[in-house]
């Protein structure tokens, strides 16, 4: 196990690396991310493995030659032993999905000690890979995970075709198995309606465009999260480019110019949002976690633009990930319901704001 | 059931008794044209598989051998159950994948640097692997154990056991 202990969801305090404030082009990009899809050849994908093939594959993983430097610091976190507490935690700093929360099977998490790069084993595939870094990193964020499936290949036997690439449980992830995602905060967009222009432009050229949560969720907080669907016939380096030197930095200007002609045109407009949202996050009783997304973006915004300086940028990023239900529940009560989980959001949140 | 001689699905079916012997004979329709056969024309909805594909009553759906998946099975989840999947349902999937990549038919990046292992290494990895689960159901745990060595010695071979022959395609 190259030293690398099992520890439990608690484990994971620091607010993770995402919400680090002052990142390359933080106004907009919160994070990067890129996942790799790997399977062990000789076994059956998770979908049809039977618990103990799963746990098999679990063990030949975590035997496997991780990075001296990565095992040292590695926490596993057995999801089958978690508390849905803890697994709901681990959700909410985006270090798994929802889905391999929720599912029974044997399966497994390995997180880094900054919580960076996290491996699930037998989500959809055997191995999900990611590294999460803060701000505009795709690159460097391609370039770690990429060492650690070469590392990982040394002692595994990947199932690959000459064809189709990497094989994957799904055909939609085929060839590279990666997904290259950003994070965006696009407020601007939002009120000026252009969103919908985003939306049409990212589905012609084959991306996708989900909310905060990832599949299937809202864009809760105008956060959307942008990413490649196409993995077969382009090679990582070209997609990297493809993405990274020309689909970003294009969403990018593009809400920086909506927000600039907003301060330009609209000030009154767009100080009235932000002053409205600061009131009623510093006075409110109860806050619901979408309403409170909301408003804290409108403040994201409004300190982007320089229109407040109130509140320190890193305390609303680190509100956007304490506002969550079950980082709330860690502070405020794990047993609180949902009318007593409002309260204490607005509580927490007025202390913070230093409101009244 | 396929052809004695191809994969197609056979149309001409016969049991010949020869020397006291049984043996059967399943032929497609070009084999048997070509062994002398004259098949009995097929039904419409088989003739016309391209046009209603609905009405379409084939051979038998295959199974994959490597995790017991059906097509039907597949079309449900839209995953695939294991690696061999994409050998034994190549056809349905080939045009499902390249729709979902914009059109694109072959991988061009990277793949692992260490070989995969030939297929039959992996057929194998593939039955101890089932061996081993059916060990552990039975409580059989000093043969699980025997099996979980030899999977895990044979982890290694993999890479090397490869006597310079491309993947399968
Ligand atoms: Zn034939
Ligand atoms: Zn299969």
């Amino acid at each position: 196990m190259n030293g690398s202990r099992t520890g439990d969801a608690g484990d994971l305090r620091s607010g993770g690396p995402w919400l680090d404030a002052g990142s390359p082009d933080g106004d907009v990009v919160i994070s990067s991310r890129v996942r790799l899809a790997r399977n062990l050849s000789g076994f059956p994908f998770p979908r049809r493995a039977t618990a103990p093939q799963a746990r098999e594959v679990i063990e030949a993983v975590r035997r496997a030659a991780w990075p001296d430097d990565l095992a040292s610091g590695l926490i596993w976190v057995g999801m089958n032993d978690a508390s849905a507490h803890e697994r709901d935690l681990l959700v909410e700093r985006h270090l798994i999905s929802r889905q391999f929360a929720q599912n029974e099977a044997p399966r497994s998490v390995a997180v880094s000690a900054d919580e960076s790069l996290s491996v699930m084993v037998n989500e959809e595939d055997h191995l999900r890979m990611q590294v999460l870094l803060p701000g505009f990193r795709l690159v460097e964020a391609y370039q770690r995970v990429r060492r650690l499936d070469e590392q990982l290949e040394e002692s595994l036997d990947i199932a690959a075709h000459p064809r189709w690439g990497y094989l994957t449980a799904c055909p939609t992830n085929v060839g590279c198995g990666i997904r290259l995602s950003v994070m965006l905060h696009l407020p601007g967009l939002r009120i000026t309606n252009e969103i919908e222009r985003v939306r049409r432009a990212a589905k012609d050229l084959h991306l996708a465009v989900r909310g905060f949560y990832g599949e299937g969720s809202e864009s809760a907080g105008d956060f959307y999260q942008v990413s490649n669907q196409v993995t077969l016939g382009i090679s990582e380096d070209d997609l990297l480019a493809e993405f990274a030197e020309r689909v970003v930095p294009e969403v990018v200007a593009y809400e920086r110019e909506s927000r600039r002609l907003l301060a330009e045109r609209n000030a009154t407009l767009l100080d009235d949002r932000v002053f409205r949202s600061l009131g009623v996050l510093r006075s409110a009783r109860m806050l619901g976690l979408e309403e409170s997304m909301k408003l804290l973006s409108r403040l994201r915004m409004g300190l982007c633009l320089r229109r407040l300086d109130a509140v320190p940028m890193e305390t609303i990023n680190r509100l956007f990930l304490m506002v969550q239900p079950a980082h709330l529940r860690t502070v405020a009560g794990l047993d609180l319901n949902d009318d007593q989980l409002r309260e204490a959001r607005a509580t927490m949140v007025r202390k913070i704001l230093g409101g009244d | 059931m396929n052809c004695d001689h191809c994969d197609k699905p056979a149309v001409v079916h016969e049991v010949v008794i020869k020397n006291g012997a049984k043996t059967e004979v399943h032929l497609c329709q070009a084999h048997a044209a070509m062994a002398g056969y004259v098949p009995e024309p097929q039904p419409l909805n088989v003739l016309l598989t391209n046009i209603a594909p609905a009405a379409r009553k084939g051979p038998p759906a295959p199974t994959c051998p490597g995790c017991t998946m059906t097509l039907a099975q597949f079309r449900q989840h839209g995953q695939v159950g294991c690696e061999q999947c994409y050998e034994v349902f190549g056809a349905v999937l080939e045009p499902l994948i390249e729709r979902a990549h914009a059109g694109r038919t072959h991988h061009a990046g990277r793949l692992p640097r260490r070989r995969a292992a030939p297929i039959d290494l992996r057929e194998l990895r593939m039955r101890l692997v089932r061996e081993l689960d059916e060990a552990v159901a039975a409580e059989q745990y000093e043969r699980a154990a025997r099996l979980r060595d030899r999977l895990h010695g044979l982890g290694g071979e993999g890479a090397t056991a490869g006597n310079g022959e491309p993947l399968k395609e």
